[in-house]
């Protein structure tokens, strides 16, 4: 068993732990520590040029078989998984029901595993585990009153279930289509060998597209089957919200990364798909960045503005060029790290303070200076801030679209990135305001926060290093990425 | 070293032999008869698996021994197997509706039945001409009669006996009108010499049109296809629990044999009927899939609810079928047992201890018995086909099916069907892990429903992630 397999199974195999009775903070705890160690032991022989790569068939005809293979969109997504994985093990406070801890490595386990895996069939299996522990985790534990939370955990249940089926029936019809001779296949390597060899129609190839977007865009909330999304960050509890906003939900980006673009590349520029994608991502940008302004809460402020920050991982999509998908990637990590970060404070404010509405909080710089600063940490990068780990994604996506054919004078997509730079003003000024609104000013009465113990600051630090670190040396990544071809020539 | 067949008669035997024992029997012996049922069962299985391959010339005019009778004979076996244990577990229940008050009566035959059904079953799988088809068919469908009625104290067990009874009857006389019109049509009762009259420009086809048409309603009923699914809601919630486990997986799956060699001989190369067989059941299908998925959303007992899942899951069965993908078929039954039976096992060990079949019943189930809620999650999330269970490498198989023909209509109704399927399969789940206020009493599982329990958790997840086990099948 190599390295991979062992990052699927160990997040895994403590969930069955855990369930089965044994302790669950010391468990889910050094299996996020542990996991993280091999994924930079995986980084490092991958540099090293070992993909680790290995393959149990588990069916022959058609040919369905375990496989798992470093590289680095792969790589990228599981030190993701990691990172978020451990800082949300230690939001779970003490004396939480187990189902916390298996929830949260469930859902990290299903993610590694849809990441690592480079057969269609394991990587669509594995993202749904999560299903089931968010619909329990939000519709028991969630936040708010009980019918209230109910009916949100079954509208995203429904939303990402249609998806994925949608999805499904896309990825069987992709599979149909690009049989090789040797029988049908989820192999990727294979199917890619076959859509080299034996290119389908640009018609075909543009409606199977089309069902993939739909599918993984659901899961992604693309703009407009984005409507899930945002109450269920808001009700969840805090480790499902940061799982969930911060990795889980980058499956939708991968998949079209990984399966849509390369295997579909006349469907991704088909004239149609493109235009309708553009537009998609636009309403992301605009219109969620419209209704994020208006957010009066903290929890639905951050999420929405998830909603809307998948429009620039869209345009980089759209755009499809190398630069443009590697700071689509690069953002996609950011965005995860950085949402998780101002999830995880959140949580932790809605703890200590009992409310999230911005007219009813103030002033709690005074008492919680190391949350503040955090805090400044989550909005700058999501605002994109030169020197934090968004700034760098944003900037490559932005290049990447607007350079292509600008030629022939600016097209839509030109306009989609236009757009999307007024948005990042449109970040600023949502993520800002409530940055004054809930630390400076008038500290209002009866909300009293403090900084936490030094222990329990670890998990803040580490993401906000992480978003320091990428975010001065992007290289880090771009390095891992730099043999990876998506891009149609 | 025994042939398929003497295992067949081997148990119709030992289920005669066991009514006699319980009518003549001492209070002593009567308590053998659940385990000599189940010895028999385990030994007919055991012999099966070890049976000699060849069986005598005279047999084979009616009698196939292809893959795809080893397999559903297997399958007829297995599932019989787990409905006797399931039958044990609630035995005193049993007992209890079946006898007057304050009166001990003797309920041998409820577990002697079953071998003459399953015997019956087994048969069927080997069908090749429409006799053979018929009489096995008969055997089992009387068989249940009887089952269904069984617990005569319950008022609901009795309305489902008369309603299966009836339908049952009519089913019936459709299928024998029928089979008489393909004889008349094409001089030939073996699937063999339906197919070739098929394919025979002399042939009229109307007239086999319409004794297909009258066949296929008959299997349809068996199977619960839409518009002949009706029934089943009422039988499946007001039979006994053992009984509705039989029906939904063992009938069903006797029935899916028989319809997938029938539909064979209709659409083989050539034939002038074909594609219109092909589009009823493509039609069927959709109406089947949609007709089980649609209502299940509305329903508020979990027995009753699997009902409309068995009928969602017929649809999904006919819809590889249409797509003349047989394999699939049977692999899609293979899905389908463990997630059912376990299902009703826990329906019947919860009532044993007191906890009803309303969906409200199993409110708290995860403090009560964490194993049983987590069985609960894998049997519905394997019926709602969650990657990495068996259910869905089923529907999987079916859309590629579906998908490779071009019926892509049919693909987005199924997706409707399965869509919905992630509510209405979840709900249990979901109630099952609410907590509850107050106090509750921890729930009691006897050893064997442990292993049971166990067996078919295993058996429905090694099936989602090695599919290879029922390889075989889809050659």
């Amino acid at each position: 068993m190599g390295l991979l397999e062992l990052l699927i199974f160990i997040p895994l195999l403590a969930a069955a732990l855990i369930g089965a009775g044994l302790p669950g903070k010391v468990i889910a705890r050094s299996a996020a520590a542990l996991n993280l160690l091999l994924v930079l032991a995986a980084i490092s022989q991958f540099n090293g040029g070992n993909t680790l790569a290995h393959s149990y068939p588990i069916l022959d005809n058609p040919a369905i078989a375990f496989a798992v293979k470093a590289d680095g969109l792969s790589l990228t997504m599981a030190l993701l998984t990691c990172l978020v994985l451990i800082a949300a093990n230690c939001q779970i406070g003490e004396g939480k029901p187990a189902i916390y801890y298996v929830s949260s490595l469930l859902i990290a386990g299903g993610a590694m595993g849809a990441f690592l895996c480079t057969d269609i069939f394991f990587l669509y299996a594995f993202h749904e585990l999560a299903l089931i522990p968010t619909l329990l985790m939000i519709a028991i534990h969630g936040h708010g009153d009980a019918t209230n939370r109910r009916a949100i955990a079954w509208k995203i249940t429904v939303y990402l279930g249609v998806g994925s089926l949608i999805l499904l029936a896309g990825l069987a019809a992709l599979v149909v289509a690009l049989k090789p001779a040797s029988g049908l296949t989820f192999d990727l390597g294979a199917l890619m060998q076959s859509a080299k060899d034996h290119p389908l129609p640009a018609a075909t190839q543009a409606w199977i597209f089309t069902a993939l977007l739909v599918g993984f865009g659901t899961l992604v909330s693309l703009f407009p089957f984005h409507s899930w999304a945002a109450p269920a960050y808001a009700t969840a509890p805090t480790p499902v919200a940061m799982l969930h906003s911060g990795v889980l939900k980058k499956f939708g980006l991968y998949g079209l990364i990984r399966i849509a673009l390369p295997l579909l590349p006349l469907g991704a520029k088909h004239e149609c798909v493109q235009q309708a994608l553009l537009w998609m991502l636009i309403g992301n940008i605009i219109v969620i960045g419209l209704v994020t302004i208006h957010q009066q809460k903290l929890d639905t402020l951050l999420g929405n503005s998830s909603v809307m920050h998948m429009g620039y991982i869209f345009l980089g999509i759209a755009a499809g060029t190398q630069v443009a998908i590697n700071g689509a990637i690069i953002l996609m990590f950011a965005h995860g790290i950085s949402i998780a970060l101002l999830f995880a404070l959140c949580g932790r404010m809605r703890n200590q303070l009992g409310t999230l509405e911005f007219s009813k909080l103030g002033g709690l710089a005074a008492n919680a200076p190391f949350l503040t600063v955090m805090f400044a940490f989550g909005t700058f990068a999501s605002i994109g801030l030169p020197g934090l780990a968004n700034f760098a994604g944003e900037i490559m996506v932005f290049l990447g679209a607007f350079d292509s054919n600008l030629n022939d004078g600016l097209k839509l997509i030109h306009w989609a990135t236009i757009l999307g730079l007024w948005g990042v003003v449109m970040s600023a000024v949502y993520m800002l305001r409530a940055f004054r609104n809930l630390f400076f000013g008038k500290a209002a009465s009866g909300h009293f926060m403090s900084d936490p113990v030094i222990t329990q600051r670890v998990s803040f630090v580490l993401l906000a290093g992480v978003l320091l670190v990428v975010g001065c040396c992007p290289g880090l990544i771009t390095g891992l990425l730099k043999d990876l071809t998506i891009a149609a020539p | 070293m025994m042939s398929s067949f003497s295992i067949e008669i081997f148990l119709a035997v030992v289920g005669v032999l066991l009514i006699a024992l319980d009518a003549f029997a001492t209070e002593l012996n009567r308590k053998v008869v659940p385990w000599a049922a189940i010895g028999a069962t385990g030994l007919a299985l055991i012999l099966m698996l070890t049976r000699s391959a060849d069986i005598p010339a005279w047999i084979t005019p009616f009698y196939a021994m292809d893959s795809l009778a080893v397999f559903y004979k297997v399958f007829a076996l297995v599932t019989t197997l787990i409905v006797l244990i399931i039958a044990l577990e609630g035995d005193f229940i049993t007992a209890y509706f079946s006898s007057s008050e304050g009166v001990k009566t003797r309920i041998g035959e409820f577990y002697a039945l079953p071998l003459i059904v399953c015997s019956g079953m087994m048969w069927m799988a080997s069908a090749k001409d429409l006799v053979a088809l018929f009489v096995p068919l008969e055997l089992v469908t009387v068989s249940f009669y009887v089952l269904v009625a069984f617990t005569r104290r319950s008022a609901m067990s009795l309305e489902a006996g008369v309603k299966y009874l009836i339908l049952g009857a009519l089913s019936t006389g459709v299928l024998v009108f029928g089979i008489a019109w393909v004889y008349g049509a094409t001089g030939s009762l073996s699937f063999e010499g339906i197919a070739a009259a098929a394919v025979n420009p002399a042939t009229n086809a109307v007239a086999l049109m319409l004794g297909a048409a009258l066949l296929l309603a008959g299997l349809g009923f068996k199977v619960g296809a839409a518009p002949f699914q009706i029934w089943i809601p009422d039988v499946y919630q007001g039979a006994p629990t053992p009984v509705t486990a039989f029906l939904s997986v063992g009938s069903k799956a006797a029935g899916f044999v028989v319809l997938t060699r029938a539909v064979q001989a209709f659409t083989v190369n050539g034939s002038h009927i074909g594609t219109q067989v092909a589009n009823a059941l493509l039609a069927a299908a959709a109406l089947t899939i949609l007709l089980g998925s649609l209502p299940a959303i509305f329903q508020t007992n979990v027995k009753r609810l699997m009902a409309y899942s068995s009928i969602s899951h017929a649809g999904f069965m006919v819809l590889a079928l249409a797509c003349g993908a047989t394999g699939t078929v049977a692999f899609y039954m293979g899905t389908y047992l463990p997630a059912t039976l376990l299902g009703f096992l826990l329906l019947v060990v919860l009532r044993t201890q007191g906890v009803g079949d309303e969906l409200k019943d199993l409110a708290g189930l995860s403090k009560r018995s964490p194993l049983l809620a987590f069985a609960l999650a894998v049997a519905f999330a394997s019926m709602a086909g969650l990657p990495l269970t068996a259910g869905f490498m089923g529907k999987l198989l079916v859309f590629m099916a579906a998908i490779s023909k071009a019926h892509y209509g049919v693909v987005a109704l199924a997706v409707i069907g399965a869509a919905a399927g992630f509510y209405y399969y979840f709900r249990p789940i979901l109630t099952a892990y609410s907590p509850v206020e107050g106090e509750s009493t921890k729930l009691q599982v006897s050893p064997v429903a442990r292993v049971t329990i166990a067996v078919l958790i295993v058996g429905a997840v090694a099936v989602g992630v090695y599919p290879k086990l029922l390889q075989s099948v889809l050659k």
